[in-house]
């Protein structure tokens, strides 16, 4: 069993390094220790904080945010990316606008969604839904127009007429990439709230806090926001994952 | 119709007759200008096992194709008994099995699918699926998902999906090319016996030319493009035909034909 053992401990081995190169940095004092403080210290300060509470507001804050930008994005993107994919012609026709706004980075709409909504929640879960609905409706829609045309046609040769070939066949046919696009669009959607809360007026949030520490040159407090708002972002992939690995059972066989 | 029986969910069986079941006539079809088929007619026997064979672009799949309707004709008619294909209950068996089952339902619902289609209730369809089960001698758990079964399974699964329905014609789109030789012969002799029990009108295209023999009653060998007919060989071997057949002097004698032809072609 001794093999099997090595490869169940290999992931462990990355992020072992990781402590261990950044304590060696910190021992050897190859960085000022006002500006990083050692992986124990981090840690410590880390667990201390999330026992308190204090930092367990600012997760909350920021998940909340990311959860309600999530869900009006995937509440719009879904259907209206199968719609549109369900349509070639309709697809085309929004193709180039899909595309240029998806490659525009959604931070440089912060200044424009403030003159909209201000400086209020309501902007930084906006911002943050409107980066992460195209990725999602692009997905959605690439799904469905990727169906295997064998299948469609196999379900029209057994009769089925086209509102059947779309629930049966499209919809079903683009679940795999849409969840690949829900699971990109959930990390954007955290990308854009956090950025959002470091630079749109906010009282709460893992970004705010990110920004605060780092102003006051509360280093511990920095690092641990900001591995806490990481492992926010891995946990929230990993659900996804699951999720599809649950669901979309036939994905990628 | 009144020398139709029918069976326990109410669908038709179907009685083998010695005469047309379909009929093509005039057809014309075309791709980026240059003609495939022009002014073609084809008449296809009832109850009989169609093979078509021919050159690599002739158009094989294209003509059975536009036959079950999955291709649109540019000119010409095909009915089927006098009728039109929407009045024809068709099945159709593809060569990527894996592309034509659905993976997100199970085998079982596969089979069942164009039977709900056509809205048959639970319990009829739950008879006709048992059927086809005791029918197919199914060895394997069909309560598995497409992507869990073998190649050789998973194109079963698609042969009791298109038969399901009881169709009139049964097309078969070089159903063995993705298949190793074992399941080959145990595909070809499901084929065969499902033929002998239902006599169903198939239409099978094959590549392999001993496949394309062995299941015949009839062997169309077309041309190159523009297509004709080069020959339509009856090849009347007794039934059940075994493994032992592929060595007796009429199916090597008609074999040996076709070849000679089919290479003439070639290198026309």
């Amino acid at each position: 069993m001794e093999p099997t053992l090595t490869r169940r401990l290999l992931p462990f081995l990355g992020p072992v390094l990781f402590f261990v190169v950044w304590y060696g940095v910190v021992v050897l004092g190859l960085v000022n220790k006002v500006l990083l403080p050692s992986p124990f210290e981090t840690v410590a300060f880390l667990a201390n904080s999330l026992v308190k509470g204090v930092m367990v507001i600012d997760i909350w804050a920021t998940f909340e945010r990311t959860a309600i930008a999530f869900a009006c994005a995937a509440a719009v993107g879904v259907p209206l990316g199968i719609a549109l994919g369900s349509s070639e012609t309709a697809y085309r026709s929004v193709e180039f606008l899909i595309d240029f706004f998806r490659s525009t980075p959604s931070s440089a709409l912060i200044p424009l969604f403030l003159l909209i909504f201000g400086i209020t929640d309501a902007n930084k879960i906006a911002i943050a839904a409107f980066a992460a609905v195209l990725v999602i409706l692009f997905n959605s829609a690439y799904g469905v127009m990727h169906a295997r045309k064998t299948r469609i046609l196999a379900a029209r040769v057994m009769g089925a007429n086209a509102w059947d070939i779309f629930r049966d066949v499209l919809l079903m046919e683009s679940l795999s990439q849409t969840f690949v696009g829900l699971r990109n669009g959930i990390s954007m959607a955290l990308v854009i709230v956090i950025v959002a809360e470091m630079f749109i007026g906010s009282e709460t949030g893992l970004g705010h806090r990110i920004i605060d520490a780092q102003q006051v040159l509360n280093v511990k407090d920095m690092y641990a926001s900001i591995l806490v708002t990481g492992a926010l972002g891995y946990l929230l992939n990993v659900a996804f994952l699951v999720m599809e690995k649950r669901f979309i059972h036939w994905s990628g066989k | 119709m009144s020398d139709m029986l029918t069976d326990a969910a109410g669908l038709p069986v179907m009685l083998t007759r010695d005469r047309t079941h379909i009929t093509v006539r005039g057809l014309y079809k075309s791709f980026a200008g240059s003609p495939l088929y022009e002014n073609f007619d084809l008449d296809i026997p009832e109850g009989r096992i169609i093979s078509i064979f021919g050159p690599n672009g002739c158009g094989k799949s294209t003509l059975m194709n536009m036959i079950a309707g999955l291709i649109p004709v540019d000119q010409g008619e095909i009915l089927f008994d006098g009728k039109t294909l929407k009045q024809t209950r068709i099945g159709y068996v593809f060569q990527q099995y894996r592309e034509a089952l659905f993976p997100w339902i199970r085998a079982i619902d596969n089979i069942a699918y164009p039977l709900k289609r056509m809205g048959l209730g639970k319990p009829q369809v739950k008879a006709r699926v048992d059927e086809l089960v005791a029918e197919f001698d199914i060895r394997f758990d069909l309560n598995r998902y497409p992507y869990e079964l073998s190649g050789g399974q998973q194109q079963t699964v698609c042969i009791m999906r298109a038969l399901a329905p009881r169709p009139e014609v049964l097309f078969l789109d070089e159903p063995f090319s993705a298949l190793d030789y074992e399941m080959t012969l145990f595909i070809r002799d499901k084929l065969q016996d499902i033929y002998l029990k239902t006599g169903v009108t198939m239409v099978i295209v094959s590549h392999n030319l001993e496949d394309a023999v062995f299941l015949a009653d009839k062997i169309l060998l077309l041309t190159r493009r523009p297509t004709r007919i080069a020959d339509y060989m009856p090849f009347d071997l007794a039934r059940p035909r075994n493994p032992a057949s592929m060595s007796e002097s009429s199916f090597v004698a008609t074999k040996a034909h076709a070849l000679e032809i089919f290479q003439r072609e070639v290198r026309a």
